[in-house]
């Protein structure tokens, strides 16, 4: 990973010109001129909302009852965090994304380390391995929900009767395991994507240093041990917390598999139903709020540590 | 060196089992997609078969169900959304990923994770806010609006990869070209394009991707004259269980663009995977 900070010659931070702070300013202004557009409009379209949604969560307001509207202090707070809905959104939250983060990243370092070795058909292989990370989501979770899982002409239960006959059990996987249904579905999504970034750690391994290794004695355990998995440890945590921002959101897998039913309801589910449905922006914002609260503690966390990791990479 | 070679083919060679190993995950994982496509050329009879007919006639009839149910508005706008927040992205990221790179401002490594940060506020907390804007002004239902968010959906992305890449272009080339003003064009075309083409390709690419993907905001603040195709694939959502090959070929159809641009674009892949971090 070639993500250097600090310092390099000829390119560090902006080198004050000697005559005067006029000319300074002015070299600076000319430096943050390319940077302002994006910079504003990340601003404006991603900040500003959230002032907002700030100041409603402090609010009462309902659109069905327009005449109530007023401030509520921290009323809407407390009756989102003693709410059990709520509560269990959090907890549903945390499995949901814990659950297909971890299993896919297992999974895609097991798959990349297979792939890591030349064998016939390995262009096809990774190919075949791509293709759900570019089903569309919604139309993954359709395929899961109606072609594979559905209890009476899903392919699972077709593959059952195939093999045990007509008596073959046909359970009604969503209704049996419904959490478990969208992490599965979401897991063989996001495998590829963990996989394709730990292959490409994998291939960046400085193989002489492996191979030395080897003659000196070391067995394939003590290489995956003690010069793989660190060499590994960035690509891991990148690829953990880019799939972690990504599936603590996921609203389309939810959705479309159980419409949030059957106790699978995480947290941007039931803001949206809140929101949409029930039209308390109120209670909806203070629960926006805890989310993002939520997130930057961990965020927090997982920004130090990948950037202490861009930084160690200085001077290579 | 005979214990270095055979310590390679050791390695290399690997043996059957893994091989045919990586071969059966690969058909495992490729597979639902595969009954996907297979189903949708089935009638709908021999979709809703169990055990499945994988013999059955194959039949165009999901399809031109699908296309009776009009998805080609949604489709379009997809392309419009998706097409035109990704031209805007890369507008926006490559002067900012320069100002971040080549001739960086000050603390640009706070302004860099700024943009990073920015990713992990979670969407649904400013949907309200901007639901009730795009209200009062009389902007819901507008593609343009789509195309903004999206746009501020994927510019800390493209941001991050741009960068990365830019910052391989050999800065002393750049400055002693630009003191002689004939040659910059020549070391812009010989020098800096190798480079940063293969970012704008790439950053294009998962932007494309994503934006096209994109369910929630397109969901809640777009309707009928607006609408995208996963916003029309919702419509499959319940009560289709007569319709399996229908929703196999919508689903195909709306998969395909993403589908055939990820295939053909692999590599670039990977590196907008890992926000350019990997080449």
């Amino acid at each position: 990973m070639s993500v250097d900070t600090e310092t390099r010659p000829g390119r560090h931070a902006a080198q004050p010109p000697p005559d005067g702070t006029m000319m300074r300013k002015a070299g600076d202004w000319a430096r943050r001129g390319p940077l302002l557009p994006a910079l504003i409009f990340m601003i404006i379209v991603t900040q500003l909302p959230f002032v907002v949604t700030i100041v409603v969560s402090f609010m009462d307001w309902n659109a069905y009852y327009p005449d109530e509207r007023g401030f509520a202090g921290v009323d809407n707070f407390r009756r989102v965090l003693t709410d059990a809905n709520t509560r269990h959104a959090i907890w549903v939250t945390i499995l949901l994304t814990a659950g297909v983060v971890l299993i896919s990243l297992v999974l895609g370092l097991l798959i990349a380390m297979l792939l890591d070795r030349k064998f016939r058909g390995r262009g096809a292989v990774r190919t075949m391995m791509i293709t759900p990370f570019l089903v569309v989501p919604v139309a993954a979770a359709l395929l899961w929900k109606h072609a594979l899982y559905n209890p009476t002409y899903g392919l699972f239960n077709g593959v059952l009767k195939w093999l045990f006959g007509d008596n073959a059990p046909q359970p009604d996987w969503i209704s049996n395991q419904p959490l478990w249904s969208i992490i599965f579905a979401l897991v063989w999504q996001w495998t590829p994507f963990m996989m394709l970034i730990l292959l490409a750690g994998l291939q960046s391994r400085p193989l002489d240093v492996i191979e030395a290794a080897g003659i000196d004695g070391a067995n394939q355990w003590e290489i995956f041990r003690y010069m793989t998995l660190p060499h590994l440890r960035q690509y891991l945590e990148l690829s953990a917390l880019l799939g972690s921002i990504y599936v603590v959101q996921n609203f389309d897998a939810v959705f479309t598999i159980t419409s949030g039913g059957l106790g699978t309801a995480n947290l941007p589910y039931t803001i949206y139903q809140t929101f949409y449905t029930a039209h308390d922006y109120g209670r909806a914002s203070a629960a926006g709020v805890i989310v993002v609260i939520g997130t930057i503690l961990i965020a927090t966390f997982a920004l130090r540590s990948v950037s202490t990791l861009f930084r160690e990479e200085v001077g290579r | 060196m005979n214990e270095r070679s055979e310590f390679i083919s050791k390695r290399r060679g690997g043996g059957w089992a893994l091989s045919g190993l990586a071969w059966i995950v690969g058909i495992l994982f490729v597979l639902p997609v595969v009954w996907m496509l297979l189903t949708s050329f089935h009638s709908e009879e021999d979709a809703a078969k169990n055990p499945p007919d994988l013999g059955a006639p194959l039949t165009l009839d999901g399809y031109r169900s699908f296309f009776d149910t009009g998805p080609w508005p949604s489709i379009a706008n997809s392309l419009t959304a998706s097409i035109l927040s990704t031209a805007l992205v890369i507008l926006l990221a490559f002067p900012a990923a320069y100002a971040l790179s080549i001739r960086p401002v000050r603390k640009w490594t706070d302004v860099l994770f700024f943009f990073l940060s920015t990713k992990m506020l979670p969407v649904v907390a400013g949907l309200l806010p901007i639901y009730l804007f795009a209200q009062s002004v009389g902007f819901l239902d507008n593609i343009w609006l789509l195309i903004i968010l999206y746009t501020s959906m994927n510019l800390p992305i493209a941001v991050w990869m741009l960068r990365s890449f830019l910052s391989e272009v050999p800065v002393e080339i750049l400055e002693a070209a630009s003191v002689d003003g004939a040659n910059l064009t020549r070391t812009l075309r010989s020098v800096v394009a190798p480079v940063v083409t293969p970012g704008i390709a790439s950053a294009a690419l998962i932007c494309f991707i994503f934006s096209w993907n994109e369910l929630l905001f397109a969901r809640v603040l777009t309707g009928t004259v607006a609408q995208t195709a996963p916003v029309f694939l919702t419509g499959f959502v319940t009560s289709q269980g007569l319709f399996l090959a229908k929703v196999c070929a919508a689903s195909i159809v709306v998969s395909l663009p993403v589908l055939i641009a990820g295939f053909a674009a692999q590599d670039k892949l990977v590196q907008g995977l890992s926000l350019g971090a990997v080449k």
